[in-house]
């Protein structure tokens, strides 16, 4: 059974408090069990506790997919792109060093690609994938586009991303702020500034204290 | 019984904390279990339906509970994991007597001689040294039947006035506050209020780490247009995204609450015709926060007057709202002024007891709420009645079927309770579901007590750092392995259900009391052959109680999600919200809508006075403690899994860039952190994220990680909660 094409995933870095259930939620999947396949990282500790989880993109042409010598990566025709096919890994690591968001892991013990799913035994069930039904602060959320919209007036979802001149359309989205529209998020653009966002600096102390000690 | 300090590697190596891992079973693919059993989470006050994946006797997994209100499926990372606490090799599975012979510190004894040598230690103590000789400390993450049970216990059966629960460590401050001004201690508001309320206002409240899923009602809340203001030393994951963030000098709450009034006041952003009309005392508040105006606020908080403006603008301009606070304002030397400091906000805008306007403390425990109405804090009997009131404690003897002369009157809290030890007034202690070694302030105090004890008999399913020091250990039950009810941070209260049996010697903590009470002879009251009759009885003890729960049965948690209380007969669905317009309670008696009789609330002079140990030359840093996400408490179930220890294996002191500098200090670099009473060697966390004055070190660990061997014992006069927010500390780096 495919997944419910109403329903689609949409990653919200804003509301990430960076508690790490989603990882924790994702290595009890039966797919994969023990290995979470969720990257959370702190974007910057030292000056933020901004955090931002990734899941698979699920790309529309897929990079990982095209640079497999082994054809071992599926995409399906509902459009969620699988992990390596286990006969069929050869361990190469180019879905690693090719995927723009950074998602496939080498599992070198198993000699095998994994990378998320979304869940694919569960969504192609009509569940939510792990991930999303437990995060807390719902920065991963699973639901519909109207739901979305409804329920983030401030955010708008995007799903193409700029690489360079590579332009890649996903079928994840994600969220960011209406008053940063854009068609598309571009990521290159990014990579050179310390990413701060909204975050509160403690700039008011700056002000005012005095560090005894 | 004094620890032999050179057993303390052989307990460890033999009863852990060793770290699970999910293997066999619970690692292999397409398992079914045999069920799913609907419950909750065992950690927090939040109390999130989760689903127990069961087979053979062994919970193998969790799946996400969606139908359950509160949580919709959402877990944080100790929900997810917490499958893992069952089955664990570190389970005590016997019951043990101290013996430094063995391996281990402990040989494994019979139950049914253990439980005859504890009868035989209280008869010897008491009868040497009086009933009040032997204490018993107990625990809000018990089910409120087991919690009924035990405050039952000390006064029926033991016949001691010692009792009380690490509830004094968590939820003591607010509820006085609360008393104070409402007449009852309980949230307000049921969550789904935050999501209509125009300012959300956080006061030392870790809500991403410590109530994770309170973030989702926050963040709602502001996709809803609310603003989002914050009071908090260290930009905690949901300060840091905030509209207006207040950093807080540890200690200086009630100050910045008082400055907040004093500027509603001045540009008249009251709710008159309520304060009028429903509440007494805002005319002495008013005259005491006039002296706080905005340049002595910020001067006292080290908050600029610019942001102390806008929260009060905001605030005070807000047609809906919800406050909300924890920790953060109620560990305190003056806890309960901090409370009522904040509840004053509230009760000038008039903003209770509707949608949308509402007010709550964050419970910290899973039984937060329920662990303090029914009787095992030290002053008071169930359904939230004082003990030194004749009338309440005529009609609970009643219930018991004794006379109120046999009840002893009102004990002393936890910490008194070990400062008794130490004077020699207390010889002998029962405690369950408390590790006051760990979780305790001053914690080599703590640690000469427990040494001082001629009898310390333990309840627990681990060996905790404080049974280590036990002459019995009685093996007790898990969450999952038990049934009965708690009541979470809304004030709903829900249903435990069963998943699995106690392996081994070990079983249901009531039947170890009800043993206990048997084999001192006196067994009356305490023969229960289920919860549900404990609850029965519990039901009837409530009854006429500001807790009431008389109307509650387990049928009608199950049919609605949960009862809210009070719940006064079989047709009553519960209370959901406090305070509406035209609510009847049992003590205003319809004079108004809260619980006092006339049914106004209290405003209360909110007295600002620094902590009991300002930081001085000798010791120039605020150390301020707290808890990270993937631990819970002291730390005796979240330390023995292994995915919450690799998330964050060991305390850290968390400080700011200037002040490293300032020590030489790296980020990473081992540093030594000393206080009056003990000192503590850790990495440091060098982070912008926090005050450039104050070190920050979570207390889940033991030994000579423990933050607790630094902090100050100073309790508040009102509620004894005592200080673990504040004491002074130098930091230098390590050689």
């Amino acid at each position: 059974m495919a997944v419910p094409r109403h329903n689609q995933f949409f990653i919200d870095p804003n509301r990430c408090i960076g508690c790490q259930a989603c990882v924790q939620a994702c290595s009890e999947c039966d797919t994969h069990k023990g290995h979470p396949m969720i990257h959370l990282e702190y974007v910057d500790r030292a000056h933020s506790v901004q955090t931002v989880p990734v899941v698979c993109m699920h790309c529309e042409a897929p990079t990982c997919a095209e640079v497999c010598p082994a054809d071992a990566i599926k995409r399906t025709e509902d459009g969620v792109v699988q992990t390596a096919r286990k006969p069929r890994c050869i361990a190469c690591n180019n879905c690693v060093l090719a995927c723009p968001f950074g998602v496939p892991e080498m599992e070198t013990e198993l000699k095998l690609m994994m990378k998320c799913d979304m869940c694919y035994d569960r969504t192609s069930v009509g569940k939510k994938p792990m991930c999303a039904t437990v995060c807390p602060s719902q920065a991963l959320f699973f639901g519909t586009m109207e739901e979305i919209e409804r329920l983030r007036p401030r955010s708008t979802p995007i799903n193409q991303f700029k690489f360079g001149r590579q332009i890649i359309a996903t079928k994840v989205h994600i969220m960011i702020p209406k008053t940063g529209r854009a068609a598309y998020i571009d990521v290159t653009a990014a990579m050179d500034e310390r990413s701060m966002g909204k975050d509160i600096t403690l700039m008011i102390l700056d002000e005012m204290l005095d560090v005894r000690g | 019984m004094a620890t032999i300090p050179d057993l303390e590697q052989d307990i460890i190596e033999r009863f852990g904390p060793h770290l699970a891992y999910s293997s066999g079973v619970r690692l292999e693919t397409g398992i079914e279990p045999d069920r799913l059993v609907q419950t909750h989470c065992c950690f927090c006050g939040q109390q999130c339906g989760i689903q127990l994946k069961v087979k053979d006797n062994q919970v193998i997994g969790f799946e996400p509970r969606e139908d359950f209100p509160f949580n919709r499926g959402m877990l944080c990372p100790k929900g997810v994991k917490r499958y893992l606490q069952g089955s664990h090799p570190d389970r005590l599975l016997s019951a043990y007597e101290r013996d430094k012979k063995s391996e281990g510190g402990f040989r494994s004894v019979t139950y049914q001689k253990a439980v005859e040598r504890v009868a035989a230690e209280i008869k010897r103590i008491q009868s040497e040294f009086g009933n009040d000789a032997f204490g018993v400390l107990s625990g809000a993450s018990l089910t409120t039947e087991k919690t009924y049970l035990m405050g039952k216990f000390a006064r029926l059966c033991l016949k001691t006035a010692n009792i009380d629960y690490n509830g004094r460590l968590c939820m003591v401050s607010a509820a006085a506050g609360n008393k104070k001004a409402f007449g009852i201690d309980r949230a307000a508001n049921p969550w789904s209020d935050i999501l209509k309320s125009e300012v959300v206002l956080i006061a030392g409240a870790n809500v991403a780490e410590c109530a994770p899923i309170t973030t989702n009602y926050v963040w709602q809340a502001r996709e809803n247009g609310a603003r989002i203001i914050v009071i908090d030393p260290r930009i905690t994951p949901i300060a840091r995204t905030c509209d207006l963030f207040l950093p807080v000098k540890p200690g200086r709450d009630v100050a910045l609450f008082n400055g907040i009034l004093h500027l509603m006041i001045e540009h008249n952003l009251l709710d008159h015709q309520f304060i009028e009309q429903e509440t007494v005392g805002f005319d002495s508040v008013a005259e005491q926060v006039r002296e706080w105006n905005p340049k002595r606020t910020a001067e006292v908080t080290g908050i600029s007057e610019k942001a102390i403006r806008q929260a009060a603008e905001w605030w005070g301009e807000a047609r809906t709202s919800f406050l909300l606070h924890a920790r953060g304002i109620e560990h305190h030397s003056h806890g309960v002024q901090n409370v009522l400091g904040a509840i004053n906000l509230v009760l000038a805008s008039g903003r209770i007891g509707r949608e949308g306007c509402g007010y709550a403390t964050i419970t910290g425990q899973g039984n937060g709420q329920g662990g303090r109405e029914h009787g095992q804090k030290c002053d008071q009997l169930p359904g939230g009645r004082d003990i030194s009131n004749p009338e309440h404690r005529a009609y609970v003897a009643g219930v018991w079927g004794v006379d109120a002369a046999e009840l002893p009157g009102a004990g002393v809290d936890a910490y008194e309770i070990f400062r008794k030890i130490d004077r020699g007034e207390i010889r002998g202690l029962l405690s369950i579901c408390f590790n006051p070694k760990v979780s305790l302030p001053d914690s080599k105090f703590v640690t000469r007590a427990l040494e001082k004890l001629e009898f310390y008999v333990a309840i627990d399913f681990f060996l905790s750092e404080t049974a280590h020091h036990a002459d019995i250990v009685l093996p007790g039950s898990l969450h999952e392995e038990d049934e009965g009810v708690v009541t979470q941070i809304e004030g709903r209260v829900i249903k435990i259900n069963k998943a699995v049996d106690p392996p081994g010697d070990a079983r249901q903590d009531w039947r170890i009391i009800q043993d206990v009470a048997k084999a001192l002879g006196r067994e009356r009251g305490f023969t229960f052959s289920e919860p549900r009759e404990i609850f029965k009885e519990l039901r009837v003890a409530s009854r006429g109680g500001i807790a009431d729960y008389s109307g509650i049965t387990y049928e009608k948690i199950e049919r609605q999600q949960g009862v809210f209380w009070p719940c006064v007969s079989d047709d009553d669905p519960g209370t959901e919200r406090l305070f509406e317009k035209g609510s009847w309670n049992p003590i205003a008696k319809g004079a108004g809508r809260f619980y006092f009789a006339d049914g106004k609330a209290r405003f209360n002079v909110a007295q600002y006075a620094p902590p009991a140990e300002d930081v001085d030359q000798e010791y120039p840093i605020i150390l301020t403690t707290g808890r990270v996400v993937s631990h819970f408490l002291s730390g005796t179930q979240t330390r023995r899994i292994g995915p919450l220890i690799d998330q964050y294996p060991e305390p850290k002191v968390e400080m700011h860039p200037r002040l490293a500098e300032k020590l030489g200090v790296e980020d990473g670099d081992w540093v030594t952190v000393e206080s009056r009473r003990g000192r503590v060697t850790l990495r440091a966390h060098v982070v912008a994220t926090i005050r450039p004055d104050t070190v920050f070190i979570p207390y889940h660990w033991a030994g000579n990680q423990s933050a607790n061997l630094l902090t100050i014992s100073a309790q508040d006069p009102i509620s004894k909660i005592p200080e673990y927010k504040v004491c002074a500390v130098r930091v230098s780096k390590t050689d």
